[in-house]
């Protein structure tokens, strides 16, 4: 009989005027006894609407029922089936809209805590798991993956069981794309990413770094190189700005850049030599995840005062419940239904206010999403010496500009099909540089996608 | 890693390092960039790449110390290596079909636009090289600009080599007496400004090379953006050349001595460190 408690176990987490200051992860994880707990809220339901919600189909009762038991590597090796990055997934998934949106425990009460429970195997695994001496029958042929992000290591993952020789080009010099210069330390520690790409070469996938492809390399020198197929998972580029006034001023980042230095070359250590500069009053323009990161890690870098400006109302926040919440906890304050009009520059062109105007939601627009119309004469200034733009990327053109036959849509994103084939013989597709920013396992379901067409294709080649 | 092949001093604050970097070597053209990261800790900065040997596999890039990771790059020997090189990034540069050109090199920016002047000249263009420098010490590249122009004018501020004076001082006087029909100006920002300024008025096409402060180099974190005939541009996937008289260089200015404190900081933790 399932424990009808309708909450769920509730996550150890640091206090989070203790965790505002520094960057070690802000949830601490479930202990054995906390996961098992959790698990036994899992109904076991017949027709398992959680695997349908899952962009990779974790067989999500068959795990959970395993930490029931207590085989807690077991439940590891169920999710592991299908989804290549679970201590990833369990820690930075949007699982309310996903599986745990369609736990039949969510009708009355919490769902079953999903996302925690993958995050716990996962972690499980990595303290007390062993790498499995694989034995891949090898094809002897060769696909290389363009981008070692979410859904280029999908793809790579699953080819490599499949027995295809498999080489990753990463144009930065660590290996993880978003995983590794968007996503904070206190939300997904670098430690894990690195031993999901151990894991990764344990198959015996090779990755290159510090190949711009596009640049060092073309998609149809690869091809000549010896591959018989690419999957091209670039990710997203080239970061949007509002086209407002004060926007070239002195103290105003793309959210991309400051992620980047504080992730990826973690300016925030002082034996790192990536500067970076520490902010009193913060702007944060925009809703989603990248905006919520941007604003805790500004909190963390010691700014006092750290505001999100977001066009709509908090209902509209795309980003995840747990990092809204996380947020506010944190001290974040939120400023909902306004719009930057510009960006005000001292003499010296630093940053030293941000002109906003107050919305009101209109009819829904294309997005569904209630449409925010400006209040005539209701603009103020925030006080601020930084402004950081989250407002979402555009593809990098690096590779759609310099491959013939590979075709972008308006928005410059890479056509594909169903089975992410591009309009390039041999060439496939998916992720960000597919679909345009969006979530991590979304690349990943279009990386898994991916290998499976690329294995059909070249099975009957 | 990218092992230095080759050192050599240029002057007293000018060293050109040659890299082994055979994929970049074989695709490099005049215009692009290379980042360099030296070690696990190191920061990522953009060089321009002065000059290259497909055959040999060889990119050789022309570096200032005046910062902290440039001051541990030249610290670096023949032999020794670079954790990371990236490249070629940016946009080779496009010089159009020009007849008669003029090459202007400022400092240390004469090492990338000696590419510039080479593949002009070898192309049959009528290549006048001016290059500027503070004084007669660290004057660069003269045999080099010799070799690759049909005439070459040396200036210094103090006028210790050369002609006394700026270079646009004989962009001016060249403008009057003659008809060219490419500018090509590379070195400190206000030089650059300035020759657009002395171009402009003659409508004559002038490309500038920018240096914004730049991470990954790639088209990712929008840090080199640059302001271009009102247009947000990033200098990394849309540059680094761009039309002189339509850069905003006040703008760019303000923004590369963003990180001023923090570098100064660095610095001086760098030296108390090297004792």
């Amino acid at each position: 009989m399932a424990d009808m408690s309708p909450d769920k176990v509730k996550m150890p987490e640091q206090d989070p005027l203790v965790r505002n200051k520094n960057f070690f992860e802000v949830s601490k994880g479930y202990t054995p006894e906390m996961a098992v707990n959790e698990a036994n809220r899992c109904l076991n339901c017949k027709n398992k609407p959680c695997v349908s919600g899952c962009p990779v189909n974790v067989k999500i009762p068959d795990f959970i029922a395993k930490i029931c038991e207590g085989d807690f590597l077991g439940a590891y090796e169920t999710v592991k089936e299908t989804n290549t990055l679970p201590a990833v997934c369990g820690r930075v998934c949007p699982q309310e809209t996903q599986c745990e949106g369609k736990c039949v425990r969510g009708i009355k009460g919490e769902s079953v805590a999903i996302g925690r429970l993958e995050r716990f195997v996962a972690d499980y695994y990595m303290e007390h798991g062993k790498t499995k001496e694989l034995n891949i029958q090898k094809n002897n042929k060769k696909v290389a993956i363009i981008g070692a992000g979410p859904s280029g290591l999908t793809c790579a993952s699953d080819l490599a069981k499949l027995g295809y020789d498999v080489t990753v080009f990463e144009a930065f010099h660590t290996p993880g794309g978003v995983l590794i210069y968007g996503i904070p330390e206190f939300r997904l520690p670098k430690k894990i990413v690195e031993k999901e790409i151990k894991e990764l070469e344990n198959l015996g996938v090779k990755i290159m770094t510090d190949m711009v492809i596009g640049k060092v390399l073309s998609i149809d020198e690869i091809i000549e190189m010896g591959f018989d197929a690419v999957f091209i998972g670039s990710g997203a580029g080239l970061p949007m700005f509002m086209g407002i006034e004060g926007e070239g001023s002195v103290g105003v980042y793309s959210a991309n850049e400051f992620l980047t230095r504080i992730n990826l070359m973690k300016a925030y250590l002082d034996d790192y030599d990536t500067p970076i500069k520490r902010s009193k009053s913060v702007a944060v323009v925009g809703g989603g995840n990248v905006a919520m990161d941007s604003a805790r890690s500004a909190k963390r870098l010691g700014a006092e005062n750290v505001y999100i400006i977001y066009r709509r109302g908090e209902e509209e926040l795309p980003a995840r419940k747990e990092e809204i919440h996380h947020a506010k906890e944190e001290e974040i304050e939120f400023k909902f239904l306004c719009n930057p009009k510009r960006i005000i520059a001292d003499e010296n062109g630093c940053v030293k206010g941000i002109e906003c105007i107050r919305m009101q939601l209109g009819e829904p627009d294309a997005s569904g999403r209630r449409r925010p119309i400006e209040i005539d004469n209701s603009e103020f200034v925030i006080d601020v010496d930084a402004v950081i733009m989250a407002i979402g990327t555009t593809p990098n053109p690096l590779i759609l500009s310099t491959t013939e036959g590979l075709e972008g849509n308006k928005r410059g994103c890479l056509v594909v099909d169903e089975n992410m084939k591009t309009t390039k013989e041999a060439v496939y597709a998916g992720g960000d540089a597919a679909t345009g920013a969006a979530t991590v396992i979304l690349a990943m379901g279009a990386g898994k996608t991916a290998a499976k067409s690329i294995d059909e294709y070249l099975k009957n080649k | 890693m990218f092992k230095i092949l080759e050192k050599k001093q240029l002057n007293a604050s000018v060293t050109s390092i040659k890299f082994e970097a055979p994929f970049i070597a074989k695709k490099v053209m005049p215009g692009q960039f290379v980042i360099v990261r030296i070690d696990e800790k190191g920061e990522r900065i953009p060089l321009t790449v002065s000059n290259f040997d497909r055959q040999e596999g060889s990119v050789t890039v022309v570096v200032q110390a005046i910062g902290f990771t440039t001051k541990k790059l030249v610290a670096l020997e023949t032999g020794d290596s670079v954790l990371d090189l990236v490249g070629p990034l940016g946009k080779p540069t496009e010089f159009g079909m020009p007849k008669k050109a003029i090459v202007i090199g400022g400092g240390v920016g004469c090492a990338i636009a000696y590419p510039q002047a080479k593949a002009l000249y070898n192309i049959g263009v009528d290549v006048t090289v001016i290059s500027g420098f503070r004084s007669k010490d660290i004057v660069i590249y003269e045999e080099e600009f010799k070799a690759v122009s049909n005439k070459l004018y040396i200036t210094t501020d103090d006028g210790s080599y050369g002609q006394k004076g700026f270079v646009t001082e004989v962009l001016d006087k060249l403008l009057k007496e003659d008809n060219y029909d490419l500018v090509i100006a590379i070195g400190p920002v206000m030089m650059m400004k300035f020759v657009s300024k002395v171009t402009k008025p003659y409508g004559i096409k002038t490309i500038v090379s920018l240096n914004p402060i730049m991470i990954d180099g790639t088209g990712m974190c929008g840090g080199c953006r640059v302001n271009v005939g009102g247009q947000t541009k990033f200098a990394c996937v849309d540059g680094p050349d761009f039309d002189g008289h339509s850069v905003d260089f006040d703008e760019l200015v303000r923004r590369n001595g963003f990180y001023k404190n923090e570098e100064e900081h660095k610095c001086r933790l760098g030296d108390k460190t090297n004792g």
